[in-house]
């Protein structure tokens, strides 16, 4: 019961933080709800037992990304975009799709929900070691998958370098 | 006891909301945080299947996950960066150097 209570709150603060986050004229505002967001985020992993996933989570999404998104949004002129319209011109034709794909999506999630054959499964009593499971999988079965993602940050710190950079030589 | 079917109605919320986020507005720094939603709503539902399978791929998938998404944040503010230097603006509709 109380589980289902906090996942409750996780999902309304959730959902709202991140209304807010695509409808604030403010893109500071709008990075402050979206750190909100992915803490709801954050939140939610760890109702499933995700404890790594859990600290992942706060110290890249909330500690790293949102801090590099908050320096560009400081760096790039917001006194300007604060006095111009916050939507494209092609905002009903956009939200009509996403209307469309919302409806499609809760249709067929409705009605087959059944057929997903999701028994509930009782919960049994947490992995003790989380951090040491996703340890032994990244680094045995998921070997090369984790040096290609290594391979993948290293393309784009350079990407990142010498896009950003004043005059290429 | 939550279903694993209220995990995945949250992230098709989120990702809707996401989407929404990537299609009406202008600023360009608003739609790459759209496009982090969107790959959180991916991560809960990743970890909502990791959790009912009892298996610890689904939380493996999103680390790559959120690998991508910092190689992508990295990536797209500095576009962005390199745009405004340029061009001083940062709005999508008026980024149409490739339109002939």
């Amino acid at each position: 019961m109380l589980e289902l209570a906090t996942f409750v709150v996780l999902s309304v603060v959730m959902l709202v933080s991140a209304i807010l986050v695509i409808t604030r004229r403010n893109a500071v505002h709008s990075v402050i709800w979206l750190i909100v967001t992915l803490f709801s985020v954050g939140g939610i992993f760890l109702l499933q037992h995700a404890e790594f996933l859990f600290a992942v989570q706060i110290i890249l999404y909330v500690g790293g990304i949102m801090v590099l998104f908050l320096f560009v949004v400081m760096l790039v002129d917001i006194d300007v975009s604060l006095k111009q319209a916050r939507f494209a011109r092609q905002w009903p034709v956009a939200l009509l799709t996403a209307v469309l794909l919302l409806g499609i999506l809760g249709f067929a999630l409705y009605n087959h929900a059944q057929g997903l054959n999701l028994p509930a499964q009782p919960m049994t009593s947490a992995p003790a070691q989380n951090t040491q499971a996703v340890g032994m999988a990244l680094y045995q079965n998921y070997m090369l998958p984790v040096e290609i993602a290594s391979v993948l940050l290293l393309v784009a710190m350079v990407g990142a370098v010498i896009m950003a950079k004043r005059k290429l030589q | 006891m939550i279903l694993t079917e209220y995990y995945i109605f949250l992230g098709t919320g989120l990702f809707i909301i996401g989407v929404i986020g990537v299609l009406t507005r202008r600023n360009v720094l608003i739609i790459l945080m759209s496009i982090e939603l969107i790959l959180n709503a991916v991560n809960i539902n990743l970890m909502a299947f990791s959790q009912y399978f009892k298996s610890v791929d689904g939380q493996v998938f999103a680390i790559f996950v959120i690998t991508d998404a910092a190689a992508e944040a990295a990536v797209g503010l500095g576009l962005i960066i390199a745009f405004f230097r340029n061009k001083e603006t940062v709005n999508a509709d008026e980024i149409d150097l490739l339109k002939w």
